[in-house]
């Protein structure tokens, strides 16, 4: 610090506390929620503290789903299966295309350089129906496949491995020469173990971008079983009657929201860094 | 760009990039030309014939006082998304500039909107919101102010504003405070010799210093705006009441996917890619002025 200001640090203090106070407050309502029945939801004035149901709301849910829905577990599980796909498979092929970008010298190099950079302007949800077009085309509708594929392509990744190779020291690339490596010997036991804590943080982007799909999902699944916990929100809201079952479907968000949560905080670390240093 | 020491051409490279070339060519080359082939086109109701028309697809569009008012929706939606997230994570990460202790709790505290989707988001917001029982909705009753964002526009509009700019707090935060913590503290402490308050240092000193990465976050906040909230707006108000909620990307949705309209609905898709390819320039040339400085 560069000044003693009792006052002021205190303030500061005060507006942080206040500030993470209405951040947090959803969450916290959400672990509230979550832990009372559904009557209880009802009256108001709603429950600011803990109830004793949190358990069986969660056993409830997990096996036996919310109104027709799917169980929870199975909603998870496809989850699971769709931002790792997701993830591991846009970190492989990016890992790929910036290593032939950058270490080698061939043909249409920039011009594939410049058809990867031009997919950042291609959000999904700007040609949503004539990708939904391909996929059905492909018969990869209700598929892993068809909820991974069309994601996986992704500029950001191939941008962020490409500045970390061209910040790896060319001198490695010569002893390795030497040393009488090929290029995927060096690829695989020089530039990959380097290049570590960009994968590392590269993985919880996209493992959070993966989780967090929406309206892909929402177009390309129409079978039960293959409903991911973030789009069944919507259909529980909906469901039944007028009044939603606030108790589950509260559960249901919590549910959803833990496993990026976790992964956020636990490697926040790297995370921080990568995602400050490499998305400008 | 390509390194010093570098391998030379083989069949390899084009191995190595052929699976993102393949991906991006069948799932955006070809659905974006798509998409635009058919904006130029218009097909008769029983889908027999079809002809070219040239721009009318877009001359019709925008004299649609429908799509004219979305669009103008839309716009004014994102900006106060941007404007409200920006401001509260620029006062939080001044504060967690200053302080000396407890900085990186406050950040973990504060990264946990990242990690949840939109639409959860959504959900979260309009539990609390829920016009008979909602925590914030009832207290609002009880001082007078009756909230009923399943009738009121302008309330459904407070609401998902709230709840996208609530969900991008966390990334602004995370940017404004390592730009900040990248001034260097000589800079600061020369200031603060000279007498200059803490909040006279703020404005002369940090905030034109983290000019480029305020910049970078609009624009980061408007694209998110506009095309990564449509989780929000579906689960928290479905456009409506009376589409006082609709956005661009909701609309390109309900069209294509609701009306099945699939021509009108492409002409919009091209819209919208002429937005972002715009945005996006927009910012690459804000990004090279950084690199200078």
């Amino acid at each position: 610090m560069i000044e003693n200001r009792p006052v002021s640090t205190f303030i500061s203090h005060a507006i942080l506390i206040a500030g993470i106070a209405i951040v947090i407050f959803p969450i916290w309502i959400t672990i509230v929620a979550a832990s009372h029945d559904a009557a209880r939801l009802l009256q108001v004035p709603l429950p600011l503290g803990l109830g004793d149901q949190f358990f069986d709301n969660l056993k409830y849910v997990l096996g036996k789903g919310v109104g027709d829905s799917a169980p929870l577990g199975l909603m998870l599980f496809n989850s699971l299966i769709m931002a790792l796909m997701i993830a591991f498979g846009k970190i492989a092929i990016s890992l790929l295309s910036a290593y032939a970008i950058v270490y080698f010298d061939f043909r249409f190099r920039m011009f594939f350089f410049w058809m990867i950079f031009i997919t950042l302007m291609l959000p999904v949800e700007v040609r949503i129906i004539p990708t939904y077009a391909v996929v059905a085309d492909l018969g990869m509708l209700d598929s892993y496949w068809g909820l991974t594929i069309p994601l996986i392509a992704s500029a950001t990744a191939t941008f962020m491995f490409r500045q970390t190779f061209l910040s790896v020291p060319d001198e490695l690339l010569e002893a390795a020469r030497i040393d009488g490596a090929g290029p995927m010997r060096f690829f695989f036991d020089i530039l990959l173990p380097v290049s570590r804590t960009s994968i590392a943080a590269m993985f919880v982007i996209l493992f959070i971008y993966g989780w967090n799909q929406y309206l892909w999902p929402l177009i390309v699944t129409t079978d039960k079983s293959m409903v991911t916990i973030v789009m069944s929100i919507k259909g529980m809201m909906e469901a039944l009657e007028e009044t939603p079952q606030w108790d589950y479907i509260m559960m249901t968000s919590l549910l959803a929201m833990i496993p990026p949560v976790i992964v956020v905080i636990l490697m926040q670390k790297i995370f921080v860094k990568g995602l400050t240093e490499t998305e400008k | 760009m390509l390194k010093q020491v570098h391998f030379k051409s083989s069949a390899l490279p084009y191995m190595l990039v052929a699976p993102q070339i393949i991906i991006t060519l069948v799932f955006f080359m070809w659905p974006a030309s798509q998409a635009i082939y058919q904006s130029l086109l218009i097909e008769d109701a029983f889908g027999g014939n079809t002809q070219f028309v040239w721009f009318d697809n877009f001359i019709e569009l925008f004299d649609d006082d429908h799509y004219v008012k979305t669009f103008v929706r839309t716009l004014f939606y994102s900006a106060m998304v941007a404007l409200l997230s920006l401001s509260v994570s620029l006062i939080l990460a001044a504060m967690a500039d200053r302080v000396i202790r407890g900085t990186g709790i406050y950040r973990t505290l504060l990264i946990w909107p990242y990690a949840v989707a939109p639409v959860i988001a959504g959900a979260l917001w309009a539990f609390l919101f829920y016009p008979t029982t909602g925590i914030i909705s009832t207290a609002l009753t009880k001082i007078g102010y009756e909230w009923n964002h399943q009738l009121n526009g302008n309330q459904a509009m407070f609401l998902v504003i709230i709840a996208a700019a609530w969900k991008q707090i966390s990334y602004n935060f995370l940017f404004f405070l390592a730009g900040m913590q990248a001034i260097p503290k000589s800079l600061i402490e020369a200031a603060a010799i000279d007498a200059a308050s803490p909040a006279k240092r703020f404005w002369t000193i940090i905030f034109p210093l983290i000019t480029p990465t305020t910049f970078f976050l609009l624009v980061v906040n408007i694209v998110y705006a506009f095309f990564e909230t449509f989780g929000i707006i579906h689960v928290v108000t479905k456009g409506g009441p009376a589409n006082a909620t609709e956005t661009l990307v909701y609309k390109v949705y309900k069209d294509g996917f609701i009306g099945l309209d699939l021509g009108g609905s492409s002409v919009q898709s091209v819209i919208l890619m002429v937005l972002v390819i715009a945005m996006t320039v927009f910012q690459f040339k804000f990004i090279e002025r950084k690199v200078e400085y």
